[in-house]
């Protein structure tokens, strides 16, 4: 099976999320794959070409895919991927915006989140909001489009050397409709709420957002990264980008501590990979404990600072 | 602009638990709530606001599915919608199979602007708005959390993984809308009867000659394996202790 992953990359890096996808790619070949870097800037390639699982870099570089707009880019994925059996993306906001578009041009059905490769035609997904879980078999001789759900895999190691090869533009029409304005998003030097091993978060129960700081202070101390669920969020409290649940990240750390947050349905489908799951609640009857490994019944306020003076 | 066409699918109500049906080939919908998709009962709340503010003329809603979709196309119809189009299927219709048959009404009714949830909160697919994009070839925004009309454009906030993204995008155009976008209203009653003179279209998708073959066979859907229950500890002294025993902290 010929395997075409389509990179991500943020601020003149590879996303994370590729690393991962490329994890799924074990599942389906042993063959590795190649790697669809689309971008303004060589570096990427280069970064690529570290993956494992990857063969060949195949690096498009062109200012109109720098902001990695959909209905510019799957054209031309569609053309490229007519040489595959299979194209991946990570079902992040970038590849679940993307894979669409792609399996339409190519008259495809489309595969989202795969959470296992059960036979290389036999994917489980969940569906519910993670409540169920779906095994499908996609025909023989269809190809394969689909996108990799982040929490199901580990990323990939960087020692590998794959060859970079430098691919044209293909020559189509593409579209002008769309003009990227602007990003708006915090600055953060902690780690990336998908990726990061520890995640600390927080919800409606810290009551503003200075308040919140007791919490950036614990995850400096545990090089975690932050999350917030729905409730906090919408109280303006912290940024959307940092909410954790089924309609923001889904994440998989091996360790989530949960201060203030009740446990909604839609936050518990957000955590439900995590490795160990800490819940710390004013409410003893919180949904949030039915799923802890370890509860506390405590006060954020109180706890925190205790804790802190455990880590010293 | 004339027209906005919003697409809404017929689910299981959010507030259902659901059950997995014994012999694993789906979760139980028999004598289950079923709602609109509340992602598309945003979507129709947005194009309404849209045309009370006087920048569209018509909002049509559209869905594939069963004859029972008839009650959540009413509901929407209550909701403010002019006319409704129901392509009748009692079979579970795949996303792209649904982007074709509304690629078709597309074709039929030239709406400027369409509007739909960015998932639908049953099969979690996340993929029909694009799909239809596609094959109509419009520019898309999808996570749509704001979002103001210009005179042949739109300016879109998305919420994406690493932020807010804005992006300007022309006419004709398809939108796919995320919660933060606006609060839905809820019905009442006169609208309720008001609704039942409203037009209602049935369409056969067989008229409009898009195969119904799926792609996909469905094995099984199955209960996610349950995570052990946990302890209740009494302080963060237990806790650092808990963890350090298991290597989480140091």
């Amino acid at each position: 099976m010929r395997v075409l992953v389509v990179a991500e990359h943020n601020d003149g890096a590879i996303n994370p999320s590729t690393s991962k996808t490329l994890s799924c790619v074990a599942e389906l070949t042993s063959l590795g794959s190649d790697l669809l870097v689309m971008g303004n800037n060589s570096a990427l390639a280069e970064q690529a070409a570290r993956f494992q699982n990857v063969d060949s870099v195949l690096y498009m570089g062109n200012e109109i895919f720098e902001h990695q707009i959909a209905a510019v880019m799957s054209p031309v994925i569609a053309k490229i991927a007519q040489d595959y059996d299979c194209v991946l993306c990570p079902s992040t906001t970038f590849g679940r915006d993307l894979m669409p578009r792609i399996a339409a041009a190519l008259n495809v059905g489309q595969i989202t989140d795969i959470m296992n490769v059960v036979a290389p035609r036999i994917f489980k997904r969940p569906i519910y909001a993670g409540n169920a879980i779906q095994t499908i078999e996609i025909q023989d001789n269809v190809k394969i489009a689909a996108t990799v759900r982040l929490a199901s895999y580990k990323e990939v190691e960087t020692n590998n050397q794959a060859t970079i090869k430098n691919v044209e533009l293909p020559e189509i029409e593409l579209p002008s409709h769309t003009r990227f304005l602007r990003i708006e998003s915090e600055a953060t030097e902690r780690p990336d709420l998908q990726v990061a091993s520890v995640v600390v978060s927080g919800g409606r129960a810290f009551g503003s957002s200075e308040n919140f700081e007791l919490l950036y202070s614990l995850a400096d101390k545990l090089g975690a990264a932050v999350g917030a669920s729905r409730a906090a969020v919408d109280a303006g409290y912290v940024p959307n980008d940092m909410q954790v649940g089924q309609t923001g990240k889904i994440i998989s750390p091996d360790l989530y501590i949960a201060f203030g947050i009740s446990g909604a349905i839609q936050h518990l489908a957000g955590i439900k990979d995590a490795g160990t799951i800490v819940a710390v609640n004013k409410d003893a009857d919180a949904p949030i404990f039915e799923i802890a490994d370890f509860g506390i019944v405590a006060d954020l306020f109180e706890f925190i600072p205790e804790f802190l003076a455990k880590l010293g | 602009m004339e027209k906005i066409l919003v697409c809404l699918k017929r689910v299981v109500d959010y507030n259902v638990k659901i059950r997995i049906k014994p012999d694993e080939t789906d979760v139980v919908t028999e004598g289950v709530k079923m709602s609109i998709n509340p992602f598309d009962e945003i979507a129709l709340e947005e194009a309404l606001r849209i045309k009370e503010s006087g920048q569209a003329n018509e909002v049509i809603i559209v869905s594939v599915g069963p004859e029972d979709c008839q009650q959540q196309l009413r509901t929407g119809l209550a909701m403010g919608a002019d006319r409704a189009i129901l392509v009748e299927h009692s079979e579970n219709t795949e996303p792209l199979t649904v982007a074709k048959l509304l690629h078709q009404i597309v074709q039929q009714e030239q709406p400027e602007l369409i509007l739909l949830g960015k998932q639908a909160i049953d099969d979690d697919c996340n993929q029909t708005g694009q799909m239809l994009a596609e094959l109509c070839s419009y520019s898309q925004a999808t996570y749509a959390s704001k979002l103001s009309v210009g005179s042949n454009s739109l300016e879109v906030t998305r919420e994406v993984d690493q932020g807010l993204e804005t992006l300007e995008i022309d006419l004709p155009a398809i939108v796919t809308v995320d919660l933060r976008l606006n609060d839905p209203r809820y019905v009442k009653l006169p609208d309720i009867m008001k609704a039942k003179k409203k037009s209602l279209d049935v369409i056969n998708p067989n008229d409009l000659k898009i195969s119904m073959d799926p792609f996909f066979k469905v094995i099984s859907v199955t209960a996610p394996p349950p995570r052990e229950s946990g302890i209740k500890l009494s302080d963060a002294g237990e806790l650092f202790d808990a963890l350090k025993a298991k290597g989480l902290v140091d």
